[in-house]
């Protein structure tokens, strides 16, 4: 299960201050919550920063390794941000959030991938829009896996992600998500997956129920990753038990090993 | 005998299958057209809004009501002539060039028009030079902009600097929202205004239409 931790994303509140005051102690306590709580990654995003995205980049990915020996997800739409933050990982392969089959987006960043041995995240939109239903979303991934396979991308590195939109404005919107992974899974055994999971419950009360059961819903027909938030414990808790339901927790060690360290409510 | 409160009613707990017939009733009854728009169906979108803004009311129901009130705007619609409908104004939007998401766009527009102006739709990903084109053509009192990526932000200000160009840009306001945008950028692209959200957006539209 891969878990990249959220919160170091500087179009929170708390981040884009602690960027403008360069206060490492704020970015460096969010790094270790998170490692702390089981992530496997730390996304790292300052993409509202348009006028010093490189720099601000270079100041986050440097003060979370002084910190945490974790793998970093370098999370920016643009090209050249994404390789200042590469450069500079040290801690296992990096991720790379995200690539697409928009104009441009595919040729600008899977140099960087191969340079920097990275993994994927593959975002299943390109240039004709957001997708609606799941075929829409199964040609994208057709045509952007054969594309990364060319390319010489392993299946192991990739993560796709099925973009989740929210129920409150379309009712089938998550029902189509899981469509989407079940069709995925099928056809393409070994690639992972990848998403966020909040916007499921935008405009409706109660979220955390939502998004709680949507785990649950999503890993049961093969998700394999998420980015949210390590420190909400009852939805680790969830991810915890999940895996050891699906039989993915050999001899339930996760389980028990995060019920003796008191994680599971 | 059906009334004017029903029909708010029906908007207000979004009652698609309902409204239709307490309209035709009271198209029957002689009840003047513009009356059951104003007086019925817009005054009933005019109690749902501020129960949105407040929490009391979540999205989907927002949307229910909005289709409750389309319903019965389709029965009333073709017995009013066109002077006959007031407009608080005309409010064009779109999704700046490169941005795909509709989502927020669309429940925007549902509450703008559903609280009295006339909108003009440019759907997702409009180029610079649409915009202005579309403004010549329709000659709104605000545009608003939208955009949801990081990587869109900046062709709000290339749109505007093409509204410039084009000597559009000092007859229409200009307003700007989307999940990446905060209210400093409205200097930094040369808007008007911002809004976080639809409910706020109809009152900045408000404010802007006294100060025109």
């Amino acid at each position: 299960m891969t878990i990249v931790g959220e919160l170091i994303n500087s179009s929170r509140k708390v981040v884009k201050e602690a960027v403008q005051n360069r206060d490492e102690k704020v970015i460096r306590e969010l790094a270790k919550v998170q490692t702390d709580a089981g992530a496997t990654f730390l996304d790292v995003n300052c993409g509202n920063m348009i006028h010093d995205e490189e720099e601000v980049m270079e100041w986050l990915v440097n003060t979370i390794q002084d910190e945490v020996e974790m793998p970093l997800c370098i999370d920016s739409p643009k090209a050249s941000a994404l390789e200042v933050g590469l450069n500079l990982c040290k801690f296992g392969r990096p991720m790379i959030n995200s690539l697409s089959g928009e104009e441009g987006r595919y040729e600008a960043i899977v140099p960087l991938v191969k340079k920097f041995d990275a993994k994927i995240v593959v975002l299943c939109m390109d240039h004709t829009g957001m997708p609606v239903t799941s075929d829409d979303r199964m040609k994208v991934v057709d045509d952007l896996y054969a594309k990364l396979t060319k390319d010489g991308i392993k299946d192991d590195d990739m993560y796709f992600d099925p973009l989740v939109k929210p129920i409150s404005s379309v009712t089938t919107a998550g029902k189509e998500v899981l469509d989407t992974v079940r069709k995925i899974k099928v056809k393409y055994p070994d690639v992972h997956f990848m998403c966020g999971l909040s916007n499921i419950s935008y405009g409706l009360p109660n979220r955390s129920l939502l998004n709680r059961l949507f785990v649950v819903q999503t890993m049961t027909l093969g998700m394999d990753g998420y980015v949210l938030d390590p420190a909400n414990s009852s939805m680790m808790a969830d991810i915890v038990a999940s895996t050891a339901l699906h039989g993915q927790d050999s001899y339930c060690g996760g389980y028990i090993k995060a019920h003796r360290k008191g994680l599971l409510g | 005998m059906a009334t004017l409160e029903q029909v708010s009613q029906c908007v207000v707990d979004g009652d698609v299958a309902g409204v239709q017939g307490i309209v035709k009733q009271l198209i029957d009854a002689k009840t003047p057209p513009m009356d059951i728009i104003n007086k019925g169906l817009v005054a009933g979108m005019n109690i749902v809004a501020p129960l949105f803004k407040s929490g009391e009311m979540f999205v989907p129901e927002v949307m229910e009501s909005a289709e409750t009130m389309n319903k019965g705007m389709e029965l009333v619609k073709p017995l009013i002539l066109d002077t006959d409908m007031t407009t608080k104004g005309k409010i064009m939007i779109g999704t700046v060039n490169g941005d795909l998401h509709d989502i927020g766009k669309n429940l925007l527009i549902m509450m703008i028009e559903s609280s009295g102006y006339t909108v003009i739709d440019l759907g997702v990903d409009v180029k610079e030079e649409t915009f202005v084109s579309a403004i010549k053509e329709h000659q709104p009192d605000i545009v608003g902009m939208s955009s949801m990526l990081t990587t869109t932000m900046m062709k709000m200000e290339s749109t505007v600097a093409e509204m410039v160009k084009g000597g559009v840009r000092d007859k229409v306001k200009v307003i700007i929202g989307g999940a990446p945008i905060s209210p400093d950028f409205v200097d930094e692209v040369k808007a008007d205004g911002y809004a976080e959200d639809a409910s706020t957006a109809v009152e900045l539209c408000d404010r802007m239409m006294a100060s025109i």
